[in-house]
């Protein structure tokens, strides 16, 4: 499956990446490739085969509902490139 | 031209954990921004989630009391997205499988009747942080101390065609999730807010017609002003042949509006994928079963018990069961006067008049069930009036006190001394000989009504404090000697 | 230190030959002096290194030492270290000092083991040959010409340069076996859920998987015993006994069932590594194990089924980098979208890109069906593969990779071509299996691993095979310095 350069802007914003007009036909062609690389898979029928999603086909662990640590907001926000006030700050959000 | 409304919700329940869905961060509400997160809710490199087993328990109660199918797999789905208040850049929900299958709830319309309305489903999700919109330096602040938050999505079939009706389904759902005690329901700190999808068509069409999702709407009273003002906006469009976008629209409370929102604006594909951290839930019957049997009485068979052992009338059982605040309160009333009749007649009448009057809900009232249920036992024993009640009831709403000195400072108390009524009402009948021999020259049938007179002069002579009961058996029997 | 394995050094620091500072000092001096050559650590971490090394000696003359404690290793730059920088060999996280450990580290902190610093890597782990790293390519030890492979690239040169006696590595799709191949290490993947994955940073959480690379198959052993583990804190970890993985070491293999599947064995196969793995098949046939010729008819299929489900689990793990609560931010963002859109551009690579485009790709809606669930029936098929074979055979051996390690620069403009190379490796990730490499010869002076896989939880079967093979030969004793074709 080729993709032209509008499906790489396409993508690209969906996965929230700028792409420069001279890298999109760059990946435009190298993702081409990977798909047809990928498309192999058709050639084997899977029906009535059930979809993996995990090695053990286990089921999920509940963790007991308790309050486990105390406040580190000092230590998280200091990561921060940008806060305030214990605040994350981000340029203008709207509704 | 003719038009047919259909609505359908989607309810964002808080369950009242004590942790997170994902972590063992603190839930609660109010606390200073970003002090309960912990590294999974954070988003941090190579954090991961682990299942919070109360939310399971939680969502299969509410399962459990709708009567749906409860999914004994069910499958975590990350829903893929950007936003400053999804710090995973996903947000953790459920998809193809979720907890929680077809179901339905019952409402009573305003009519008495009852309408069933079906339940799609409901499934487990993490809540997303906040933004705080207060100027940060030109940006905006962002608090996640929300973020995984367990939620419970209920999703309603669009069988709700007023908005009218679209409230009452919500207030049943409230009164569902705090009476199984899933969530505390608090709406004005989000802990049950909705999303309401609008649509008309034209009377008999089957196709359903274009809809807007209405966002985050966050009390019973918005539910109902949203979906009308939006239906009107619908109605407008279409009738002056307009057509209506399929879009994502907020209500603005304060200028009563919806408007479409513009973070919302740009197409999505949301990529879900079973989320490859967290594994199938898998449960047994066994579980199920001990949840179903452990759900304390529903609000429908307590409406119904109301009914059987209370001899209320079905309308005021439903009525007083569809808020589990409402219900516990009038069951207390009773349980202090001993008169399920007369504290339906308050709760519903007086007290329910001065909540919408003040639009407070029933947690909110500054009027205990004991005082009400003291109040009450007044009327019974005599010593108050119903009217002197009234006084009283809006002098312990107003300015809070004690039952019996209130009626004391008001000198609300009745005078059933039969001597010192028939004084007064010997009185009465002495100085009023014109209407006295007007009461004697009418025909018998129409007595009845002239004795309100006499009753007029009697009460305003004691100040209101005589029995009226007395009062009004002594002029019949006195003018009536007279005849 | 250069080349004692972690025997021996734990043996030297209990007889009180030197004191862990000591040793630390030395190591870490080591790394400064000569790490230029290979560009394997991305950081040092002297002072946090001094100071687990002193809190190491006072353990060993407490007499309250185990095995590790004193003895140094190296983290991958994709496990988080408290108080130390952890990149993952990105500008997105050039200056990330998290704010907690991850359990495997924790592990090893515990068992007094010393991290002296982390070590380079591909890009978020997406890679085979360690060329895809912000912070510089790799090199060889045994050829600098050469990739050491990836995306472990730089725990197995510092391991094979003697930098290091031990690293830590993840593997998704062969990303310890094929640079410990490459390096004439012997690296173990451990069965998915083995080892906790909490703090380690997810590339693709349904395959990704911490192991040890190390110089001997005894070596691999004692660290597994440090790093394996239930942990509450990862839903997909496993809730089993952690065995003692030294304790079957010396079995011998007599009657030992050993499959060759002959899809491992195709034209795309270089010949001289052919031989390579067939003498080492042959060596272990003469310690009493029996060959069986077997078939894994999708593997494939593995291919095309992997460049679907890692880089769709990726490009949603990804995600969470966008400037806001951490790591790298753009200068001067306009809006949101530029925020994230420029973040994103400026602190990803080329490949790491490329691979959430493809995933972003694969799960857009209209292609999610055909790409990611046909992937994951895909991966059951695998599964069953294995599942049938391990019925027959004990253990799977066959090469770890089509070639020794390729030249420097030689795959970077063909991603494709680059992916092919995982053909030996993606199954038992796929699948979940544990797999390792261990040294079975050289090609042109370039290391060749021999591969083995086994069934779930059978890692202590593994390097059973592995020391039992080491025993007789000494192939994993080879140093670039005593490598006749082409030393450092």
């Amino acid at each position: 499956m080729a993709l032209e350069n509008a499906d790489i802007d396409k993508i690209a914003i969906l996965a929230r990446l700028q792409v420069t007009p001279s890298e999109t036909s760059d990946y435009a062609n190298s993702i081409s490739s990977i798909l047809s690389l990928i498309d192999q898979m058709q050639q084997v029928s899977t029906e009535g085969v059930e979809p993996l999603s995990n090695p053990h086909d286990a089921s999920q662990r509940l963790r007991k509902d308790e309050v486990t640590c105390d406040n580190q907001r000092e230590a998280f926000i200091a990561l921060a490139p940008a806060a305030q006030d214990g605040l994350y700050l981000v340029p203008k959000v709207l509704d | 031209m003719s038009w047919e409304i259909v609505i359908g919700l989607e309810i964002h329940v808080q369950l009242a954990t004590q942790s997170k869905l994902f972590s063992g961060a603190r839930v609660g509400f109010g606390a200073q921004a970003n002090t309960q997160t912990t590294l999974v809710d954070l988003g941090m490199p190579g954090a991961l989630p682990v299942f919070n087993e109360a939310a399971l328990r939680m969502a299969v109660a509410f399962g459990t009391a709708i009567d749906a199918e409860v999914c004994k797999h069910s499958v975590f789905a990350r829903k893929n997205y950007f936003y400053p208040d999804s710090p995973k850049g996903y947000q953790t929900s459920q998809m193809d499988h979720p907890i929680v299958g077809l179901g339905h709830l019952d409402i009573q319309l305003e009519d008495g009747t009852t309408k069933r309305i079906g339940v799609t489903r409901a499934h487990l999700e993490e809540d997303a942080g906040k933004s705080l919109h207060e100027d940060y330096d030109g940006m905006t602040g962002i608090d996640l101390n929300r973020s995984s938050t367990p939620l419970l999505e209920i999703v309603s079939e669009p069988d709700l065609r007023t908005a009218k009706e679209a409230v009452a389904y919500m207030r049943k759902m409230h009164a569902i999730v705090t009476t199984i005690g899933i969530s505390d329901g608090n709406m004005a700190e989000g802990s049950m807010r909705c999303d309401a999808n609008v649509s008309i068509r034209q009377k008999g069409q089957q196709k359903l017609g274009t809809r807007a999702e209405l966002k985050n709407i966050n009390s019973f009273k918005f539910i109902e002003r949203a979906i009308n003002i939006e239906v009107q906006r619908q109605i407008d469009i279409l009738e002056d042949g307009g057509l209506i976008h399929q879009e994502t629209r907020l209500y603005d409370a304060d200028k009563n509006e919806t408007r479409p929102m513009r973070s919302k604006e740009e197409a999505n594909d949301y990529r879900y994928f079973p989320c490859p951290d967290l594994l199938p839930i898998e449960i047994d019957e066994a579980y199920i079963d001990a949840i179903r049997q452990s759900l304390p009485e529903l609000p429908d068979q307590r409406s119904a018990r109301f009914v059987s052992q209370l001899n209320l009338s079905p309308y005021d059982a439903g009525v007083l069961s569809a808020s589990r605040g409402l219900a516990d309160y009038f069951e207390s009333v009773v349980a202090v006067c001993n008169d399920p009749k007369l504290s339906a007649n308050w709760v519903t009448g007086e007290l329910a008049k001065y909540m919408n009057q003040n639009n407070l809900e029933i947690d909110a009232i500054p009027l205990s069930a004991l005082q009400l249920g003291q109040l009450i036992s007044r009327i019974q024993d005599d010593t108050i009036s119903g009217k002197g009640a009234k006084t009283v009831f809006d002098e312990l709403w107003n300015n809070a006190g004690e039952v019996d000195a209130i009626i004391d400072a008001k000198g609300l108390k009745q005078v059933s001394d039969q001597g010192a009524i028939e004084a007064l009402v010997d009185d009465v009948i002495a100085q009023s000989s014109k209407q006295v021999q007007q009461y004697i020259d009418a025909e018998a049938d129409k007595r009845g009504k002239m004795l309100g007179f006499f009753m007029g002069q009697v009460m305003q002579a004691s100040k209101g404090s005589a029995n009226p009961g007395q009062v009004n058996a002594l002029l019949k029997q006195k003018l009536d000697a007279l005849c | 230190m250069t080349y004692k394995t972690l025997v021996k050094i734990s043996k030297d620091l209990a007889a009180g030959d030197y004191s862990s500072r000591e040793l630390t000092q030395d190591v870490i001096a080591d790394i400064k002096a000569r790490d230029s050559i290979y560009n394997s650590f991305i950081s040092v971490s002297e002072d946090l290194a001094l100071r687990q090394a002193d809190a190491a000696d006072a353990r060993i003359s407490a007499g309250t030492a185990d095995i590790l404690t004193g003895v140094p290793f190296a983290h991958k730059d994709l496990f988080c270290t408290q108080d130390h920088t952890t990149t993952a060999a990105s500008k997105m996280l050039e200056h990330f000092v998290p704010p907690y450990e991850s359990t495997v580290g924790q592990r090893l902190l515990s068992a007094g083991a010393v991290c002296v610093g982390k070590t380079n890597m591909d890009e978020f782990a997406m890679g085979s040959s360690n060329e895809s790293s912000y912070f510089g390519v790799v090199k060889n030890p045994w050829d600098l010409m050469a990739v050491p492979g990836g995306s472990s690239g730089g725990s197995a040169a510092a391991v094979a340069a003697g930098l290091v006696p031990a690293a830590t590595g993840t593997d998704t799709g062969g990303s310890i076996r094929q640079p410990a191949s490459f390096c004439n290490l012997t690296g173990i993947k451990p069965t998915y859920g083995r080892v906790s994955r909490f703090g380690i940073i997810a590339y693709a959480s349904s395959l990704d998987q911490a192991g040890p690379m190390c110089q001997t198959a005894e070596d691999a052993a004692l660290m597994l015993n440090a790093m394996a583990g239930f942990d509450e804190q990862d839903s997909t970890s496993v809730q089993l006994d952690t065995p003692d993985f030294t304790a079957d070491l010396n079995l011998p293999l007599q009657g030992l069932k050993v499959g060759l599947p002959k899809e491992f064995f195709g034209p795309g196969l270089n010949p001289q590594v052919a031989e390579c793995v067939m003498t080492a098949v042959k060596q272990i046939e003469s310690l009493g194990a029996q060959i069986i010729d077997i078939s894994l008819p999708n593997l494939e299929l593995s291919i095309p089924a992997y460049y679907v489900i890692a880089p769709s689990e990726a490009s949603s793990n990804l995600s969470r980098f966008d400037g806001v609560r951490y790591g790298f931010r753009c200068d001067q963002p306009q809006d949101l979208m530029d925020l994230y859109c420029r973040t994103r551009a400026e602190g990803f690579g080329t490949e790491v890109k490329r691979r959430i485009m493809v995933g972003t790709y694969a799960l857009s809606e209209g292609y999610y069906d055909a790409y990611y669930v046909k992937a994951q029936r895909i991966r059951r098929l695998i599964k069953n593969d294995f599942a049938r074979a391990l019925a027959q055979v004990d253990v799977i051996m066959g090469p770890v990779a089509p070639t020794p390690a390729f030249d420097l620069g030689s795959n970077t403009k063909d991603p494709v071509a680059m992916y092919l190379e995982d053909i030996y490796t993606l199954s038992a990730n796929m699948a979940g299996i544990p797999a390792m490499s261990a040294p079975a010869g050289f090609v042109g002076g370039r290391p060749v691993g021999l591969h083995i896989m086994g069934n779930y939880f059978n890692e202590a079967k593994l390097l059973n095979i592995a020391h039992q093979y080491q025993q007789i030969t000494d192939w994993h004793l080879q140093t670039p310095a005593t490598n006749p074709a082409k030393g450092a």
